[in-house]
């Protein structure tokens, strides 16, 4: 399985991660060495086999439905990298020519 | 050595609750001892001091004045960094999350605050558990106290460390793919991964929400037990735990009686690359668990050759998506925010500047395994293992009350030594993943020390879902009689680690 610098590349924009071009050369070999190493999966004749997500039988679980105390808001925004009239402040969302 | 260090957490309650020893006392020994011994073994990132005595007082007075206190009351405990505990940092060892003070405890937390259980500090891990020898820390690597240049496992490396290093008797962990066990096994401690579902993952930062687990990690089979007894039972805050009465952990932990118990021995989980004194002592091991009365039969489980590739497409699928909260809006590391980027580019930038090269590596493969054309050939593929591998515990788990295996194929190894090569990390977690994948209870128990390198074996034993009990009845028995074989604690052969003046 051949993976190039600019495959990472894609996948790291999908990931909104920038890599710099040195960590792309660098990731680019090792990552195709784990994905050859993990696609011994597909050995196994696994065809009629449930896939397992979970380690438990789950089935949903709900609360009653009681008001309960959420956090304060001075807590809620104590960890933001940026806050302005009691609201996380982000940078802009649209581009210029939105 | 101050005495108070090397007494377990189950006496040092029994003094503290008796007023032989006051827990401000307990709590200022181990306190002294992190200030001396730290610098050299980085098993901590946070150390509340302050606070814990503040604790310590308060139980004191409790019991002054003969109030009903904790089992583990006035103890001191090391939390690992990746479960909130409000007013003190949680970093999981990322730059990203660097000085966030969490708002609320996680359920472990509360549990132990809950039971009087005195918490000194955080300790140290790779990145978001990522990693198997706690190096992908971004604040440095811990070393492993039985020799200061070798890797104390990961990813709850410090956690390890600090009991080994008699920081602290009794530490808390999470086990996503053995970063409890293996940690223990490397280190001489015990360490034991719940049946997923038995503790709370409320508060914990998840990493690969289908296999995380926190669990007990203690010098001593009992100390392990009566922590687990503190820190299981059902929570509603967290939708998969087990709505379920706690196993007997306590009086199995007290019994170690394995007469009649039917042991398995994993075929696969042995031979090629397992280290020769790896082999030797898990052989002495299964030969005295034989002695003690227990039946050992060899069972084959061979789906367990595909648990690593599984569990390294499943993993990084899960955290891939986990780990897409850390954009950058509304908590840690905001880098890039001129007036000029936009959201997407700061997120972007602050990923790139916040996470360490294996996060990278894992939410890049995660992302390729979930995109589509490959999602059935990887991700799709992998969860089909899963079932497999689960049906071969079932099979096994028909014939056998428990099986066992070396925790980890190898004993510790240098620092620096593996750290660019993913792969030969990976196999480290060989053993302790099947039980991850599967759900089943598993745990680490020290069975003496490699003759080759005079470091530290484990033992695992995995037992099945809701039997943890087992994992320390086989715990005890060995604990019991390898200790009267070694003339005492494996532990009291760590070399003296210098003290710093």
């Amino acid at each position: 399985m051949a993976l190039t610098p600019s495959d990472v590349a894609d996948l790291a924009k999908l990931a909104r991660i920038e890599l710099t071009h040195a960590e792309l050369e660098h990731l680019a070999p090792q990552l195709e060495v784990i994905l050859d190493a993990v696609a011994r999966v597909s050995e196994v004749a696994a065809d009629d086999i449930e896939p397992m997500s979970h380690a438990l039988p789950l089935t949903n679980v709900f609360r009653d439905d009681v008001l309960r105390p959420s956090l304060p808001r001075e807590q809620v925004l104590a960890g933001a990298p940026a806050s302005e009239l009691d609201r996380f402040r982000v940078p802009r969302i649209l581009g210029e020519e939105a | 050595m101050n005495e108070i260090l090397r007494t377990t957490a189950v006496e040092l309650a029994a003094k503290i609750k008796a007023r032989e020893l006051s827990s401000v006392e307990v709590i200022h020994a181990h306190l002294e001892r992190i200030a001396a011994v730290d610098p050299d073994v980085h098993a901590f990132l946070h150390i509340d001091g302050e606070r814990a005595l503040q604790t310590a007082t308060r139980i004191d007075t409790k019991i002054a004045h003969g109030e009903h206190v904790g089992p583990l009351a006035g103890v001191p405990l090391a939390l690992k960094d990746v479960l909130t505990y409000a007013g003190a940092p949680t970093t999981c060892g990322s730059k990203i999350l660097a000085g966030w003070i969490p708002p609320y405890d996680a359920t472990v937390t509360r549990r132990l605050l809950d039971a009087d259980v005195v918490i000194v500090g955080k300790t140290n891990m790779d990145e978001f558990a990522m990693g198997s020898s706690t190096e992908n820390s971004a604040f440095g690597p811990t070393h492993n106290p039985w020799a200061l240049d070798r890797i104390p496992g990961g990813s709850g490396g410090g956690s390890a460390a600090s009991l080994a290093a008699f920081e602290v008797p009794l530490a808390v962990g999470t086990d996503t793919g053995g970063s409890i066990r293996q940690p223990a096994s490397v280190t001489g401690t015990v360490g034991v991964k719940p049946t997923y579902g038995g503790t709370s993952r409320y508060g914990l930062v998840a990493l690969a929400s289908s296999l995380d687990q926190p669990g007990p990690c203690a010098r001593t089979v009992l100390d392990a037990a009566t922590l687990h007894a503190v820190i299981a039972g059902h929570d509603p805050l967290d939708s998969t735990s087990i709505d379920a009465p706690v196993p007997d952990v306590l009086g199995a932990a007290r019994s170690g009686d394995v007469a009649g118990m039917k042991i398995g021995v994993v075929t696969e989980l042995r031979g090629e690359g397992y280290a020769p004194g790896v082999e030797q002592r898990f052989g002495e091991a299964v030969e005295l668990l034989s002695t003690l009365g227990a039946e050992i039969i060899e069972v084959p489980c061979p789906h367990f050759v595909y648990a690593l590739p599984a569990y390294y497409l499943i993993l990084p699928a899960e955290c891939s998506s986990n780990l897409a909260k850390f954009d950058a809006m509304r908590f840690g590391l905001r880098v890039g925010d001129d007036g000029e980027a936009s959201a997407e580019q700061v997120m972007a930038a602050t990923r790139e500047a916040g996470f360490g090269a294996e996060v990278k590596r894992r939410i890049i493969i995660g992302t390729y395994a979930l995109s589509s054309g490959y999602y059935d050939a990887y991700y799709g593929q992998a969860q089909k293992v899963r079932t497999l591998i689960s049906r071969d515990f079932e099979r096994a788990f028909a014939t056998v009350d428990v099986l066992v295996s070396p925790s980890t194929p190898t004993t510790a190894f240098k620092i620096g030594e593996k750290v660019d090569d993913p792969l030969a990390m990976y196999l480290n977690d060989l053993c302790t993943i099947p039980s991850n994948l599967a759900g089943n209870a598993s745990a680490s128990f020290p069975v003496g020390l490699a003759p080759e390198d005079g470091l530290p074996v484990g033992l695992q034993v995995m037992a099945p879902p809701l039997a943890d009990d087992r994992l320390y009845r086989v715990g005890a028995a060995l604990e019991r009689t390898l200790v009267g074989q070694w003339g005492g604690s494996l532990l009291d052969r760590v070399p003296e680690l210098t003290v710093v003046g």
